[in-house]
């Protein structure tokens, strides 16, 4: 029920009535964006953005840096604290 | 598909089993009992069924699947409403595919359909306006299914906005939209639960923010990590609670920042607070009635509800006596050891609201859980039971 999908705003449909087309794995549909657009980000600006859709509605812009850093962050996890063991390992071996 | 594919990355979910089985051992009571975790959200029951996610962690985390499918704790005396207001001549009643198949106390949407009713699956409320536009509609009154926690509510309340601009006047809502901080303190409150910490329901997060759940970190002291629907996010939120767990502390972290940001989605929100006030108590299946679970159409839009339009019953009807769902939401019960579980209770012919949703509970276990170790660990328990 509460799902949503990833797709890109390729088309503004109806400015007034904040209606766009979303592409969805090629597929493309009507959405409102009406839960997207703000002063700061009007509806002509839109176009392009990656958005989540759910029933209809664009409701949140996907942000690219925050997705970036999620993964950056599972990345290195682990890798630091294998880095801190390598390091130790190699003080001994230095201090023997 | 961006922003999806790289969120089920196997190498990078293995390190983060294997980050969790490392805290763990950090967790003294662990030894003693397992450290329960509950996702409220069905969307996130779904995901780790799909991807076998509680076959990955260690014995030591116990996953508590929450009441967070809006079919499944919708009770039957809505269904039979809903029925009544569909097979009214004039109505066209719209709603989301989900909800056909629910059992009322006499029979489901669908079944009002095979009888004649006019019930039309729609994906979106927007889909339901668009009947309601329809020259050859003109005369009939277009009912909306509004179902669903606050995921769904900025829609629904978009959707009436739209109607009133346009001057539609045979469009309404039957509202059944429920709350979800306030069915979490309900779950909290109740004495049978000992949970360690809440995987919080990423989506009703973006459209309500981080505010509404402070109250379980800084009251009930448990950590809550609002969680993304992919593999990646749950592993990495159950990360983040056992951390929390093992260093004793309890915030309200995000780990879904790409979506969800801390405000939660304002345009969405004062599209819901024009349309909907809070009502006093609404029922829950299996978890009874919950204080300011609900929400109904405010007087300025009385107008597009379905329930000032027209009579509703709105008969209480309990479940079926052999019917277990509720014991299965509030966690008492695995959904195997209900009585009818894979018996008289199936996907194809469901008995209880768990069975039918695939973010049901029930659901999940019947179509991703290991059936024959399921039920032969169901016939034990019965024979036992019957030797007693």
């Amino acid at each position: 029920m509460c799902l949503g999908i990833p797709g890109q705003i390729v088309e503004i449909v109806d400015a007034s009535k904040k209606l766009a087309k979303v592409e969805i794995s090629g597929v493309r549909r009507q959405v409102n964006i009406a839960c997207i657009v703000s002063e700061d980000h009007p509806v002509e600006s839109c176009i392009g953005d990656w958005v989540l859709v759910h029933v209809g509605f664009a409701m949140s812009r996907i942000d690219a840096e925050e997705a970036r850093k999620t993964l950056e962050l599972l990345i290195e996890l682990g890798e630091a604290q294998k880095e801190i063991e390598e390091m130790s390992l190699s003080t001994k071996g230095v201090s023997q | 598909m961006k922003y999806v594919d790289e969120f089920r990355d196997p190498v990078l979910a293995k390190k983060l089993v294997d980050e969790i089985n490392k805290l763990v051992k950090e967790i003294d009571f662990a030894k003693q009992r397992p450290i329960q975790l509950m996702e409220f959200c069905g969307g996130h029951t779904h995901t780790i069924f799909r991807y076998g996610i509680e076959q990955l962690l260690p014995k030591s985390i116990e996953l508590v699947h929450g009441p967070g499918c809006p079919v499944c704790v919708l009770p039957m005396g809505r269904v039979d409403d809903c029925v009544s207001l569909a097979e009214r001549p004039e109505v066209i009643f719209a709603t989301f595919g989900d909800a056909m198949r629910v059992p009322g106390s006499k029979k489901s949407l669908l079944q009002a359909k095979a009888d004649g009713a006019d019930v039309r699956m729609v994906y979106s409320p927007l889909d339901a306006l668009e009947l309601a536009r329809k020259p050859e509609n003109k005369e009939r009154e277009v009912i909306f299914f509004a179902l669903g926690f606050e995921t769904t509510m900025p829609s629904t309340a978009l959707t009436v906005l739209q109607a009133e601009e346009e001057g539609i006047e045979n469009f309404s809502l039957f509202c059944n939209h429920i709350t979800t901080a306030p069915t979490i303190k309900a779950i909290l409150d109740s004495p049978s639960m000992q949970l360690d910490g809440f995987v919080a329901p990423g989506h009703v997060s973006m459209v309500v923010g981080e505010q509404p759940f402070h109250f379980i970190a800084e009251q009930y002291k448990k950590p809550i990590v609002i969680t993304g629907f992919e593999p990646l996010d749950i592993l990495q939120s159950i990360w983040l609670l056992i951390k929390q767990i093992a260093e004793k502390r309890s915030v309200v972290e995000n780990q879904y920042a790409r979506v969800v940001s801390s405000q939660g989605n304002l345009p969405g929100m004062e599209a819901m607070t024009k349309v909907f006030e809070l009502r006093e108590f609404f029922e829950l299946r299996g978890l009874g009635s919950i204080d300011n679970s609900g929400v109904r159409i405010t007087n300025d839009y009385a107008r597009f509800d379905a329930e000032r339009k027209f009579p509703v019953p709105n008969i209480k009807v309990a479940d079926p006596k052999q019917c277990q769902c509720g014991d299965v939401l509030k966690g008492v019960i695995k959904p195997w050891q209900c009585q009818v579980f894979g018996t008289s209770c199936t996907p194809e012919t469901p008995m209880g609201a768990l069975m039918v949703s695939s973010e049901g509970a029930c659901a999940a276990y019947y179509n991703f859980g290991n059936l024959p170790e399921m039920m032969s660990l169901k016939n034990i328990k019965e024979k036992e039971e019957a030797m007693l």
